[in-house]
């Protein structure tokens, strides 16, 4: 098995930036080792038995707060989830109010899913814990970067070097911006593809190329990241109809067919089937969105672990 | 204590070294009997500093500002007049509102409280507010603002700035278009792009900055713009003077020195509008502010209470406190980069500013007959700003623990000190 120094993460996860190559390829490889006990009648590690992570999450997000709860569990840390809904947050507390209230409460690690960018950065200021950014406004999302990345290395053996196409609302998209900064990290060619409205200005500094033209770019592409179209972009005039955007940046299985043989089909979920992805494509045999689902545990609980500091590959080891 | 002072050996606009004699409120050419001496050697002495853009917060937010510390802040800055901006709560868009703020000012006596009147009724863009009671009223408004709100609709505009002209107003336009900014947080650009905050493009100032240009050409009106800040409204800005249209426009110190580099901390303290543009803005801003396209520099202090800038960026409010720092940033900005010399520094930050809004008694040379209103600075000095040691009422200055060059000594207002030291007089 690879041996890494463990303390080599940053304290926080909070942007996908926050990853070297090194920092990166040590979650991956720890993710594998502990995607390994997934397979295994007794999922669970006693690594951070004791320790606390709260899941803070001011947007609903029923997928990724699961995610990382389960991933929290399989390593034995008490979870609490702190959901805007119900908490005194709806009551008018502020975010540095909740903050203080959690740092007394002694959070090990907060995982923070925030409608307002930067939010977690700010999170960060006000507690010692780690804080781990599960997804901030229209920012970055980096364990879903991490998730990809992994589905990816699974799936075609590398990341480097990968052609990899993202398709959709670049503009408000945190997996894409997440997903950009790590994959062109860890050495892949990405270009991101949507109508011109839906790029941000300034977006020709990222470190990926950008086509308006879904159809050139599919012939030479090795992954396709769908994106989701939010609701309120289908009337924010962004594009003339939603028939128009699904003929122009939709992936449906003529698209489809002029992909490379081995090439994947990714979603970050929740889908809108017949809008971005048609629902044969979305159930394809390239098609990876129920294994990112599973994969996403396997890379939390990687995170978790070694924000937190754990031992766990040693503890993985004794106990196959 | 005699009102007779000997300023000794200042240096007025950073010349030769001089005694200047204060007796009765006015500047004399001799020495007067009885009088204090302050030793000024080494120190430049300006006209006392005009702000053409504070706010006061009073009435309404008293827990940010009232017009008593804000007034204070402006003393300590080197300011012998600011103008209190009209987005009160109330809104000042009545005589009454007016002359409240002009009076507590005159009670407090840290310097002139000029108010500004707000344009619209109750700043909503939509009815003119009684501009000529205002003009008429003991405060005698000839500054007027929706600041914070742009006057969006042209016709409204075009009726605004041919109204002041009965009483020598100006209208001091927030340039903004609402559409174009809607949810905006930040400058649009690569920064907002990687820091996923919605963008405020340039345009949305520059559009209408040219517009109000072409209206105020039309109507043979003058026409102020706030705080611009991109290249662009510099361009149009210029444009327009060689027209030989009666177009002024004020900078803040801010985007003088900072960029919007300073936001991937997504700390608030950096929240404002006009957002922070680039640095190719900044430097523009410092060409137009040397040459004179720009005329004025107005801090555009706006105090918040914490909890409204201790939040997550888009929760928190826009804006940053300047008066106490406002000198201090012109000097490190256009003086050490020598663009400006102290006589430009007080030209864009007394004299202008002054003439803009029809003060007469401020901004005038340090000559024998003026009304003693001077400014001692130590351009040699060095200071660290802390926010706790801030006379504002609020501590949201983007400079907190920043080392910045030239500290004011003293401020006269009309002969009396109200700054000695460096401390309230």
């Amino acid at each position: 098995m690879t041996t890494h120094t463990l303390s080599t993460l940053p304290r926080h996860l909070l942007s996908a930036a926050d990853l070297n190559r090194d920092n990166a390829l040590l979650v991956l490889d720890t993710a594998e080792e502990l995607a390994r006990l997934a397979d295994r009648p007794i999922k669970k590690l006693p690594t951070l038995r004791g320790r606390t992570v709260v899941n803070l999450f001011f947007e609903d997000s029923t997928r990724t707060r699961t995610s990382f709860e389960v991933a929290a569990k399989r390593l034995s840390a008490d979870v609490i989830n702190f959901s805007a809904k119900g908490s005194s947050v709806s009551k008018g507390e502020s975010l540095k109010d909740t903050a203080l209230t959690l740092e007394a409460m002694g959070a090990d690690a907060v995982v923070c899913r925030h409608s307002a960018s930067g939010a977690p950065h700010r999170l960060a200021n006000w507690i010692r814990g780690s804080v781990v950014n599960a997804g901030d406004g229209t920012h970055e999302h980096p364990t879903q970067a991490l998730l990809d990345a992994f589905t990816m290395r699974n799936r075609l053996g590398r990341v480097e070097g990968l052609n990899v196409a993202i398709v959709g609302d670049v503009l408000h998209s945190r997996v894409a911006r997440s997903n950009v900064l790590l994959l062109s990290t860890l050495g892949a060619e990405v270009t991101v593809i949507a109508p011109p409205t839906l790029l941000p200005v300034g977006v020709e500094e990222w470190p990926c190329d950008v086509s308006y033209d879904l159809d050139a770019v599919l012939p030479k592409s090795d992954v396709v990241m769908m994106l989701r179209v939010q609701r309120e972009r289908m009337y924010g005039g962004y594009f003339p109809t939603t028939r128009e955007y699904s003929r122009r940046y939709g992936l449906d299985a003529r698209r489809m067919a002029t992909l490379p043989d081995d090439a994947i089909v990714m979603h970050p979920g929740p889908m809108n089937r017949g809008v971005e992805i048609a629902a044969e494509v979305a159930d394809s045999v390239r098609s990876t969105i129920v294994e990112q689902v599973a994969n996403g545990v396997s890379v939390r609980m990687a995170v978790l672990y070694l924000l937190l500091g754990g031992a766990l590959l040693e503890t993985a080891e004794q106990a196959a | 204590m005699s009102n007779a002072w000997v300023i000794k050996g200042a240096r007025p606009m950073g010349g030769k070294a001089t005694d200047l004699y204060v007796d009765n409120g006015e500047l004399v050419d001799s020495e007067p009997s009885g009088a204090q001496v302050l030793d000024a050697d080494g120190l430049v002495a300006l006209p006392g500093l005009v702000d053409l853009h504070t706010h006061l917060r009073e009435p309404g937010r008293e827990d940010a500002e009232t017009v008593d510390t804000g007034s204070l802040a402006a003393a300590l800055g080197g300011f012998t007049a600011v103008h209190a901006m009209a987005n009160t709560e109330p809104v000042a868009d009545v005589a009454g509102v007016v002359e409240q703020v002009w009076r507590l000012g005159q009670e407090s006596g840290h310097c002139d409280v000029r108010p500004v009147g707000a344009v619209t009724v109750g700043l909503k863009g939509e009815h003119l507010a009684e501009l000529g009671a205002m003009a008429d009223s003991a405060a005698r408004v000839r500054v007027f603002s929706d600041d914070g709100k742009c006057v969006h609709d042209p016709v409204l505009m075009r009726r605004a700035l041919e109204y002041v002209k009965a009483f020598d107003g100006v209208i001091a336009q927030h340039a903004q278009d609402p559409a174009l900014t809607d949810g905006a947080q930040m400058n649009e650009g690569v920064q907002s792009a990687r820091l996923g905050l919605a963008g405020w493009p340039a345009v949305a100032e520059e559009a209408v900055i040219a517009r109000d240009c072409l209206l105020a050409g039309h109507v043979g009106s003058r026409v102020h713009f706030c705080h611009v800040s991109t290249a662009g409204s510099v361009e149009i800005v210029r444009w327009a003077k060689r027209k030989g249209w009666n177009v002024t426009a004020e900078v803040t110190p801010h985007h003088l020195l900072l960029t919007d580099a300073v936001v991937s901390t997504y700390d608030p303290v950096y929240k404002v509008n006009p957002p922070l543009r680039t640095s190719e803005d900044v430097h523009a801003l410092r060409e137009a502010l040397a040459d004179g396209t720009i005329d004025a520099v107005a801090t555009d202090h706006a105090p918040h209470a914490l909890e409204d800038k201790e939040t997550e960026w888009s929760a928190a409010a826009f804006g940053m406190t300047g008066l106490e720092t406002a000198l201090s940033v012109v000097a490190a900005a256009m003086v050490e980069t020598g663009l400006l010399d102290w006589e430009g520094v007080a030209d864009r930050m007394s004299v202008r500013p002054a003439r803009i809004g029809r003060l007469t008694g401020h901004g005038q040379p340090l000559v024998a007959g003026a009304p003693a209103n001077v400014v001692l600075v130590d351009p040699a000095a060095r200071w660290v700003v802390d926010p706790r040691q801030s006379a504002s009422r609020s501590r949201n200055t983007p400079y907190a623990g920043r080392e910045l060059p030239g500290r004011v000594v003293a401020t006269f207002l009309r002969g009396r000190p109200t700054v000695l030291d460096g401390k309230p007089a």
